[in-house]
């Protein structure tokens, strides 16, 4: 390898996680102000022009709050919960296409931090792993809210796992691939897998919620039922970071389903404007943040509008109507492209 | 006959599987709350924009002087005794000569203090008032830090007497009022 190409990758690792970091923080603000839009009030404006500086003072807030840790708790569990969860949220982003390949004086270089061949498989690891950091969290507040919070999240995590794979299985038999950049090539010209994939689709999107422990499935939390569930326990920074990688989470998640089922960074006729190729790149890139947002948006929208499943209802949506669906989905996927050819 | 049409009749029957996946209704739900995106805001962006008061609004109490800048109130006390709350209490004092430039008649209130946390703004020390001394207008009283700020004094009570910071109390004396004070066969307007 030369050393531009790992100085290139250095910097848009490090340009990814600025912007994912970014982007939840300013994602606190938007969930705020479109919640206040939906109950028709005006949301923070005290802080800077449409209280555009609001997250900093959050963040500010927090890091100045104090650091308390309950006599009782495990000391380094306690640390290590929060320090999972957010970990995992920043990891997943490695693999995902951000856009096409730029061309800097006549090297390629692809939007893409690491382009593995098994993509599909490591978010997977990777966001199973996540629930070990809130079943963690929970576990060593030695605090009965926290744990109870700890032990919904997991069962919740792992029944909803269950059809969010199966509804991809379905997809990755009919891309060939288990490569991101290969799915979002062959996807190109609104050749979109949710044309091909409107139930899978459905699926994974409400799997996905769960999984990102967003309304209405926010059990884990429950801050109605269990004082914020296994976060009880927490404060200042620790605290912000599972607050945070709930909103890095839900910035992944929209980039993850973008580049599934919406074309990633494509868009029809984009590629006819007659732009550059690093132009276009950069207008592919844009086009998936616009994506990322509408998605964002929908997650808002959804808590907004619906309440908190009851536990025996998450768990008879989860295991009795998703798994079957994504069981069905993936034999009528089978019969189909057998049928009439990939 | 029924007193609305809105009653709907009770059926336990099984929901079918579409609607055990809750879609539908929460697409239908989803429309209502998008829709709540462009409805007016209720919120008021408070110090930049206020909500406009009625004009017969009962807010913090005035203590009214006449023509002349004489201080009206003889501490009678009545407006203490209609003080559902009890949060009205005086000391009266005897006019000496040479004050009669300050008070109207021979008996004054040296101290008029209300209790604020206490009131609760009904306005019936206004009505009980035989010399229409009191009244309640449309400033708010402030809020403070501490309890003791809460007792409004003759201080912050009394009425400026600069004409021009004089308080306009017309809006609440209504023809009906003006009527009721007038009438002497009323033993409190003697």
């Amino acid at each position: 390898m030369e050393t531009d190409y790992i100085v290139y990758k250095v910097i848009l690792a490090s340009a990814i996680l600025i912007l994912s970091l970014v982007v939840a923080m300013y994602s606190t603000l938007f969930e705020r102000k479109i919640a206040a839009f939906f109950q028709d009030r005006l949301g923070p404006n005290r802080a800077g022009k449409w209280g555009l500086l609001q997250p900093l003072a959050d963040g500010i807030k927090l890091f100045f709050k104090e650091e308390f840790i309950p006599n009782s708790a495990d000391k380094f569990l306690y640390v290590l919960g929060p320090s999972i969860s957010m970990f995992v949220a920043l990891l997943t982003s490695a693999v995902i296409p951000w856009g096409d390949t730029l061309v800097i004086n006549g090297k390629t270089y692809p939007l893409q931090v690491a382009d593995v061949n098994i993509g599909i498989l490591f978010i997977f690891a990777v966001v199973s792993i996540g629930v070990y950091g809130i079943m963690i969290g929970g576990w060593a507040s030695n605090n009965k809210y926290a744990l109870l919070g700890a032990v919904r999240a997991s069962s919740q995590m792992i029944s909803y796992e269950l059809a969010l794979s199966l509804s991809i299985v379905a997809l990755i038999m009919t891309s060939g691939s288990l490569s991101l950049s290969e799915i979002v090539e062959q996807q190109k010209g609104f050749n979109w897998n949710i044309w091909y994939q409107p139930l899978g689709f459905l699926i994974f999107l409400i799997c996905v919620f769960a999984e990102a422990n967003r309304s209405p499935f926010d059990l884990p939390e429950c801050e109605t039922e269990l004082i914020g569930g296994y976060h009880t326990e927490y404060s200042s920074m620790k605290l912000g970071f599972y607050l945070f990688s709930e909103y890095i989470n839900m910035f992944i998640s929209g980039a993850i389903i973008s580049t599934l089922f919406l074309g990633g960074y494509d868009f029809p006729y984009l590629d006819r404007l007659g732009l550059s190729h690093n132009a276009l790149t950069i207008a592919g890139f844009l086009v998936l943040f616009v994506k990322i947002t509408l998605i964002g948006f929908l997650f808002m929208w959804i808590r907004w509008t619906l309440p908190r499943f009851r536990y025996d209802q998450l768990m008879r949506l989860g295991w009795k109507k998703l798994l079957p669906l994504a069981i069905l989905n993936l034999i009528l996927t089978g019969i189909i492209s057998l049928s009439f050819g990939s | 006959m029924k007193l609305t049409n809105r009653s709907k009749i009770v059926s336990d029957k099984k929901i079918t599987f579409l609607e055990s996946l809750y879609l539908p209704a929460i697409v239908s739900g989803m429309g209502i709350t998008f829709s709540h995106l462009f409805k007016k805001k209720v919120t008021v962006d408070y110090p930049k924009q206020k909500r406009p008061f009625a004009d017969i609004y009962r807010g913090l109490h005035v203590l009214k002087r006449d023509d002349q800048g004489r201080e009206r109130c003889t501490a009678c006390g009545l407006c203490a005794l209609a003080c559902p709350a009890e949060a009205i209490s005086m000391i009266a004092e005897e006019r000496k000569p040479g004050e009669e430039l300050l008070y109207r008649e021979e008996k004054y209130a040296k101290v008029y203090e209300i209790n604020m946390l206490r009131c609760i703004f009904c306005g019936l020390c206004e009505e009980a008032c035989p010399k229409e001394a009191i009244f309640l207008t449309k400033r708010t009283v402030d809020s403070e830090y501490e309890r003791e700020s809460f007792f409004y004094g003759k201080d912050k009570l009394l009425e400026p007497l600069e004409s021009e910071k004089r308080i306009d109390v017309s809006m609440r004396q209504t023809q009906d009022v003006l009527e009721f004070k007038k009438d002497l066969t009323k033993k409190h307007n003697k």
